[in-house]
């Protein structure tokens, strides 16, 4: 059974020609949305928030401005630091990477319209994210830099310290839906009437500031923080390299962006459209993907606005504050799911 | 832990006795955790010292355990050039020094080679000038109230600084004929009269650098990771901001109410003008940053009242058409957008000055440096430095 395929073209594909179209497919589901993020956001958002414009001269309004960008980042030369553990170095864009695409494969953008369809899906989704990590980590240590050195370990400690609330955010979804699979959880919010969004407000708001770690967009820069560690743990990458940890941060932004969406805002449901019918496998995806831009512009809106943190005030803030809270609101919905 | 013994350590100072003796402790502790201590090599090519300035850190972890600045990758020699030029030439080059707000760079040694002269400006060139050494103010200024704000990641508040600035450089460039360097200072006046509309586009553009100094109140200081941030970091104690020498807003965010502006005795417009010298008690890098956002303002109303009695008359005094200042020494000290600025000129009667010694404010600032950085952690290096305001053509004159 190929639901991606069949639900598109109505036939049974052989299992390589399954395969090499989901790999296509999942290669447009990163990338298409990690351009239009970095289009909309980084170059045209940014610089209307900060009064300028942006691209113009690329294309209309600067359409083209990514391919330009891509055209520049192949063009330059691919160096290695002397002394750097070569084989580390070039793996770790890759590892984090793997994380972004392994994260896309659980998630459903209609009733037959997925990946895979696994039944610990968020489980599996909460897992592959921490493996982006060790990329990191890979990059900091392998670079044979200080700054990358120090950024990098601020990463493992930022990303593991919000690596929980993250999780326990997540936990009350699951308590409502009273599913670990994605599919699940967007059947709960459609049995339930309302977009969980409304009764997990407090998880959604956890959820938003740990995926903001998570990403190491500011507030939660430190690991690149530019004015300290020139760029952290990218210091020593150019060209096509650079161009990998680039779009994993941006992939990851969509990914989480998507899943945030499938979780709290009804994923690929409309209101009042009965969430299992034939026209939600084509229409589904656009209306999941539409969600994720408005998650991603509440992202990108922190983003854009906000100074950073310091590395203790972001452990205290992740220890002190959200971990307890995220606590709080599992017991909370807990005794909401047992009495009614 | 253990550190590096080698590392200058003066072992008359307590707190570093205090440190040594905590690491001690710790060392008891982590005998079989070896760690060593590392040194992190900040600039000359690093964002966040704005120029070529370099710091050398000794780091255990992200604490910073010694912090030394080296300055003069940016030296130009402009004491000794200035030897070699007329006096009016000299202000050509001396616009240099700190870039940003370069007509106040000329106006102190204009003042110490008129009063070599014993000529004096008209009133009507000294108020242009105050009110042109203001605006220059508030453009160093405003530069600063965007940069800090990057300094801690906030990247938005650079662009709209730089946007007001624009007003504000316009009205110097229209005035001038120079955005930066403006050149306009002659011995006993100023180039030219004000052009016509001036005054009234100034008062608008003032009024647009307010809008801006809200703006910058809700975006930056009203901010929480900001104030958590400053609050706190960097604290200069007010004996202390005094015995490195510190002028400016460093020794005002100190709680120290001292401006040569009001209180040296100027042949400037300052006096004549009804304003406030602000000070805050703190001493942190928040209170810097609240000290400069409030001179700002008040320099706009400062330029407005300037402009209100601008009085009639030329703009030159009657100086004779080649310049040879009579032999003698005068220095001048004027408080300029980074601090005090002041020029020791000698002369020997001849069409150059003999010797120049500059006396710039970023310099004293800086040399503060390494007490204000010894135990903080990596990234309030960024706070601290961004707080003091540094311009390195200041630094390495």
């Amino acid at each position: 059974m190929n639901p991606l395929i069949s639900s598109f073209l109505a036939i049974n594909p052989p299992y390589w020609v399954d395969t090499l179209a989901k790999i296509g497919i999942g290669l447009v589901a990163v990338l298409l949305p990690t351009g239009a993020l970095v289009y909309l956001f980084l170059f045209k958002m940014m610089s209307f928030m900060q009064s300028r414009l942006g691209p113009m001269e690329t294309g209309p309004y600067g359409q083209l401005q990514l391919l330009a960008e891509f055209g520049k980042f192949l063009q330059k030369e691919d160096i290695f630091p002397s002394k750097a553990d070569r084989f580390v170095f070039a793996a770790a864009p890759f590892v984090v990477l793997v994380s972004t695409f392994m994260l896309v494969l659980v998630l459903p953008g209609g009733p037959d319209t997925h990946f895979v369809d696994l039944n610990t899906g968020i489980y599996f989704a909460m897992a592959v994210s921490s493996v982006s990590v060790i990329g990191i980590l890979m990059a900091g240590w392998g670079s044979n830099s200080k700054y990358s050195l120090l950024g990098g370990i601020r990463a493992a400690g930022q990303l593991i310290a919000y690596e929980l609330p993250l999780v326990l955010s997540v936990v009350g979804v699951v308590i409502m839906a009273g599913t670990l699979n994605m599919k699940g959880i967007v059947a709960a919010q459609a049995d339930f009437g309302v977009w969980f969004i409304i009764p997990q407000i407090i998880g959604f708001f956890i959820f938003m500031v740990a995926v903001q770690a998570e990403l190491t967009q500011p507030p939660f820069d430190m690991p690149v923080a530019e004015s300290e560690l020139v760029t952290g743990y990218l210091t020593e990458y150019s060209g096509m390299r650079f161009l990998l940890f680039f779009i994993g941060e941006f992939a990851t932004a969509a990914v989480f962006s998507a899943i945030g969406a499938t979780l709290f805002l009804g994923g690929w449901t409309v209101p009042f459209v009965d969430a299992n019918a034939e026209i939600m496998d084509y229409i589904g995806p656009l209306v999941l993907a539409a969600k994720m831009v408005f998650i991603a512009f509440l992202i990108f809106w922190f983003r854009i606005t906000y100074p950073r943190f310091r590395e203790d005030q972001l452990q205290r803030l992740a220890w002190k504050f959200l971990i307890p809270l995220s606590l709080f609101n599992i017991v909370v919905t807990a005794i909401f799911k047992v009495v009614f | 832990m253990t550190t590096d013994i080698n590392a200058e350590f003066d072992i008359t100072n307590n707190e570093q006795l205090r440190y040594i003796a905590a690491q001690a402790a710790d060392a008891r502790v982590n005998v079989e955790l070896e760690t060593e201590g590392m040194t992190l090599n900040i600039g000359p090519q690093h964002p966040a010292t704005h120029g070529t300035l370099r710091i050398v850190a000794r780091l255990d972890g992200e604490q910073v355990i010694s912090a030394e600045p080296i300055m003069g990758y940016m030296h130009r020699g402009y004491e000794k050039l200035t030897e070699v030029r007329t006096y009016p030439q000299v202000t050509t080059l001396i616009n240099r020094i700190d870039w940003v707000g370069s007509f106040a760079n000329e106006v102190p040694f204009i003042l110490a080679a008129e009063e070599l002269m014993e000529v004096e400006a008209p009133p009507r060139a000294q108020y242009i000038r105050t009110a042109l050494f203001e605006m220059g103010r508030i453009a160093n200024i405003m530069l600063f109230l965007g940069d800090m704000a990057v300094q801690l990641g906030g990247v938005t508040a650079i662009f709209y600084a730089f946007r007001d600035r624009e007003f504000v450089l316009n009205q110097i460039e229209s005035a001038t004929g120079g955005r930066f360097h403006p050149n306009f200072n002659r011995i006993g006046g100023v180039k030219d009269d004000l052009p016509a509309g001036w005054i009234k586009e100034t008062k608008s553009s003032m009024q647009k650098v307010r809008d801006f100094c809200d703006e910058m109140e809700d975006l930056v200081v009203g901010n929480e990771i900001f104030q958590a941030r400053c609050r706190g970091v960097g604290i200069i104690p007010a004996d202390v901001a005094m015995a490195y020498g510190l002028s400016g807003a460093n020794l005002r965010g100190s709680g120290v109410d001292w401006d040569l502006r009001r209180d040296a005795d100027s042949p400037l417009a300052w006096k004549d003008l009804d304003w406030k010298v602000w000070t805050h008690p703190d001493g942190d890098s928040f209170s810097r940053y609240w000290v400069r956002l409030q001179e700002t303002r008040e320099a706009t109303y400062m330029v407005e009242q300037l402009l209100d009695g601008l009085p009639a008359g030329p703009v030159m005094a009657k100086v004779p058409r080649i310049i040879k200042v009579p032999a003698g020494e005068s220095y001048v000290q004027t408080e300029n957008p980074l601090g005090a600025m002041g020029y020791y000129v000698v002369s020997k009667g001849e069409l150059t000055p003999f010797r120049v010694k500059i006396r710039t404010a970023s310099f004293s600032n800086m040399s503060i440096s390494p007490w204000l950085l010894e135990g903080v952690l990596v990234p309030d290096i960024a706070t601290i430095l961004a707080s003091l305001y540094f311009i390195l053509g200041d630094i390495d004159r």
